[in-house]
């Protein structure tokens, strides 16, 4: 069955079952590897994207519910220019493997935007709170939580 | 530097096997370690760059390939030792022969500055003068060493990160290649199970599935996308029929099979067991999983004739030669690379994966294949960190002085990686019709800083020190290198012994520690880590403050942390201090994200990680079953680093893995007055301990 999706401000259409997740019409249809499979079962964060501005796990989000929506991946994003949560991640080194940090960005880039339309810089509890459902085995957190407040603050 | 031999510059003795200078205005420079995610790719070009004086920009690191350098695992924090000194060392001699070669040009002294040499109107730089310079001659490791610009020794931003910040390809996950087709392994429902009846004919007929492939017991699903091959799995699970296993052991129970069962025992260290020990204990800890966000992935390509596997690998040397001992194939024509996978602390299924690989690329000669296992079989068929059981023993004079120490530890080996068994040691080819099952794990050799016995050998003076490893010799659930190996809850034993006798004399952890440590490094970050966390002062109601310490295998980094816990309702570690000292840092920025990484992950096993098996099928299997340290939970780490620019340079990845364990386990009876010796240490060993008369 043939779905309609914009991603990334293109629009596609995808022949693909109803029931195929987002997460593999994004990695196995349209190139876009930038999201990450890690569980299936939106348990790790790792597919994270954007689902008309909110993040959401693209692993257990199903075609027919993502069709007619604007998707947004981390490639999307750099592609505006990266956003500063990239920047910040980058210069604060951020990582070790980094499996987990495009999810990480798509929600801390989400988390970011709306704390600057309020004017108001991120707190660390907040940050924490917001990532408590992606996993990182690195034990980057630290460093990730930090670069999140910094980009709050630009 | 002199030093013990460098073992990489036995393997690839010439200055050609690391550097190669044939492409104008670059270095190449030759690694058998793999970038993990540690960052040693960008430490190996800061030493190559500012050994030659070329900007970093212009030197390249080329991932492991079984067609460069054999440098065997990227394991026991050796990558700085091993592949940076044999680049250290070729580009030391490089630099030499480039420099002998301008002055003959020049016919007199020149200057080198960003890789030219000058004299007056002339230069020449190193890429016009590789026509001429034979690098093909053997590293002499012993050449004075010149003056350099200082980049080792600088923290240096990680050339790989920003592509993975950014979503730009960069995972073995992300590669394509025309033609590729996508399978999954659909496994057995548990161990010892084998396939008695299957129905492939809906799943091999549905959209995109190529085929499905039955071999014994392995199973495989070939699709023309991932997901397909994903849902085909699914589908095939529920038409296949299995024989039931016969495994009986469970992981409430294992504790009494290591120290029941036949083993294999060897001696660390000769003492004899103390005659009055005022202090016996058991310490044990369970079987723990890699657990990376990113389940293992390869891909292979059979041509007919080359079979070329593209693997996130420790080892492409060790990992060609059991692809090529499974399938029967000479290992000359099989190939394998390294390509950046998810993070990796010890051997994971990325080996596993690749043969999964290579074992369907031969049934489809010509068409690339990428497999790329299940969340479930990541946690639920990967080899794990084995379980272990301590037993330790101290005897002290009337001072409180230790004067004898016993350890005897049981487990399965921490070793099953490829190439080091009597045969292959790939989960398929276990599962395959002729396959043969995986032997039992062994240990490293003492040289190679044991396993089971990794740092079973206090760093204290405490007398005579005996010590045995006894080696379970059945392996119910397959047990593997996991960063630190033994070294984890052998420290955590050690420290914790070490605390209750400082207790039991009635003199502070620190000052106790103190007076058996004679070695100037390992005072030096103790009282690091003590002063950093203002040891000494009053602490709020509930909270508990403790130390561990280790020198890394006895032959590596030198490490303190002290841990602050608040202990309520539940156990919540609000910091740790830190004091590393490993030699000659190279990028301080990366020692950093290593030892604080090694301590989050080690607070993770410590406080929650369990691998839940019974009648040989793994339960926690799933996030859910396996839960792992998250942000809410992941304290504030501080970090002394005492750079020693005098020394030689140590590995820092392992090096914080056992010191955090003991600390928390130390703070955790600071504050609650009990003491809990099996880990992991959550609420219910808490309430265990508690209730247990010998605590």
């Amino acid at each position: 069955m043939d779905h309609d999706v914009t991603v990334n401000g293109s629009q596609h259409r995808v022949a693909t079952a109803d029931t195929t997740p987002l997460l593999w019409v994004l990695r196995d249809s349209l190139g876009l590897t930038g999201t990450r499979y890690g569980c299936g079962a939106g348990s790790c964060g790792a597919c994270t994207v954007w689902v008309d501005g909110q993040p959401t796990h693209s692993c257990d989000t199903p075609m027919w519910s993502a069709a007619g929506h604007e998707i947004t991946t981390v490639e999307g994003l750099t592609e505006r220019g990266p956003h500063p949560v990239q920047t910040e991640l980058i210069d604060g080194q951020a990582g070790q493997c980094g499996y987990c940090l495009s999810g990480i960005v798509m929600r801390s880039a989400a988390l970011v935007d709306r704390a600057r339309d309020q004017g108001r810089v991120l707190t660390g509890p907040e940050v924490r709170e917001a990532l408590d459902g992606h996993l990182c085995r690195c034990g980057a957190h630290n460093r990730i939580v930090a670069a999140v407040i910094r980009a709050s603050e630009a | 530097m002199a030093g013990p031999v460098n073992p990489s510059l036995i393997s690839a003795p010439l200055i050609s096997s690391w550097l190669d200078f044939s492409y104008p205005g670059i270095v190449l420079a030759r690694t058998g370690k793999s970038e993990l995610g540690q960052g040693i790719d960008t430490a190996l070009i800061q030493v190559v760059a500012d050994t030659l004086s070329v900007d970093s920009s212009r030197v390249r690191v080329l991932p492991p390939d079984t067609d460069g350098p054999d440098e065997a695992f990227t394991a026991g924090s050796l990558s700085v030792q091993h592949s940076g000194g044999a680049l250290l060392a070729s580009a030391v001699h490089a630099r030499r022969l480039f420099d002998a070669a301008a002055r003959e040009r020049a016919g007199g002294d020149v200057v080198l500055n960003e890789g030219t040499f000058t004299q007056g109107e002339e230069s020449f730089s190193y890429w016009d003068l590789a026509d001429i310079v034979d690098l093909a001659v053997p590293v002499d490791p012993l050449l004075s060493h010149p003056e350099t610009t200082g980049l080792i020794g600088q923290s240096s931003a990680r050339v790989d990160l920003a592509d993975k910040v950014l979503g730009a390809p960069r995972y073995l996950q992300d590669m394509r290649i025309d033609g590729m087709v996508f399978a999954r392994i659909v496994r057995p429902p548990s161990r010892g199970a084998h396939l008695i009846k299957s129905d492939t004919a809906g799943v091999a007929a549905a959209p995109d599935v190529v085929d499905v492939l039955i071999d014994g017991d392995f199973v495989a699903v070939v699709a023309q996308t991932e997901i397909a091959a994903i849902r085909g799995a699914e589908d095939l699970a529920g038409r296949l029929a299995w024989s039931g296993s016969d495994e009986t052991l469970d992981d409430e129970h294992i504790a009494e099979f290591l120290t029941g069962v036949e083993t294999q025992d060897s001696p660390i260290s000769g003492g004899s067991l103390p005659e009055s020990a005022s202090h016996t204990a058991r310490y044990t800890r369970p079987f723990i999983s890699h657990a990376s966000i990113g389940p293992s992935c390869a891909i292979a390509l059979d041509d007919g004739e080359e079979l070329s596997v593209w693997s996130h690998t420790q080892g492409v040397f060790p990992l060609r030669r059991d692809i090529a001992r499974a399938l029967g194939r000479d290992e000359g024509v099989v190939r394998v690379a390294h390509v950046e996978g998810a993070g990796c602390y010890g051997h994971n299924p990325a080996d596993d994966v690749a043969y999964d690989a290579a074992l369907i690329a031969t049934r489809f000669p010509g068409r690339p294949v990428q497999v790329t296992w299940s969340r479930e079989d990541e946690l639920g068929w990967a080899p794990f960190g084995p379980a272990m059981v301590v037993d330790l023993a101290a005897e002290t004079d009337t001072t409180g002085r230790i004067t004898g120490w016993s350890w005897d530890g049981y487990g399965n080996g921490h070793s099953s990686r490829p190439s080091t068994l009597p045969s292959p040691s790939l989960l398929s080819f276990a599962q395959q019709q002729d396959g043969i099952a995986i032997p039992p794990s062994s240990d490293p050799p003492l040289a190679s800083g044991e396993g089971t016995g990794r740092n079973a050998v206090p760093g204290y003076s405490v007398g005579a020190v005996r010590a045995v490893a006894h080696r379970a010799l059945e392996m119910p659930i397959r047990a593997s290198a996991l960063r630190s190996l033994g070294a984890y809850v052998n420290v955590f034993a050690i420290e914790s012994h070490m605390d209750d006798l400082a207790r039991m004399n009635g003199v502070d952890p620190v000052e106790y520690r103190l007076r058996h440590l004679d070695d100037e490094r390992g005072r030096a970050v103790v009282e690091a880590a003590a002063a950093a966390s203002s040891w000494g002062d009053a602490l709020p109601p509930d909270h508990g403050r403790g130390i561990g310490y280790a020198r890394y295998k006895g032959t590596g980094a030198w490490c303190a942390v002290v841990a602050e816990v608040e202990a309520i309702s539940e156990v919540r570690v609000t910091s740790l201090w830190i004091a590393v000292d490993c030699g000659r840092v190279i990028n301080p920025d990366g020692v950093r994200n290593q030892i604080e990484g090694g301590a989050v992950q080690s607070l993770s096993w410590t406080l929650k990680e369990r691998v839940r098996f019974a009648a040989g099928r793994v339960s926690s299997n799933t996030w859910e079953d396996y839960p792992i340290l998250r942000f809410t939970e992941v304290p504030a780490v501080h970090i002394t680093l005492i750079d020693r620019p005098e020394q030689p340079w140590l590995g820092s990845g392992e090096a914080s893995m056992g010191p955090t364990a003991a600390a928390v386990g130390n703070a955790l009876t600071d504050a609650l007055g009990v003491r809990v010796r099996d880990l992991p240490l959550t609420p219910d060993a808490i309430v265990a301990a508690l209730e247990s008369p010998t605590s």
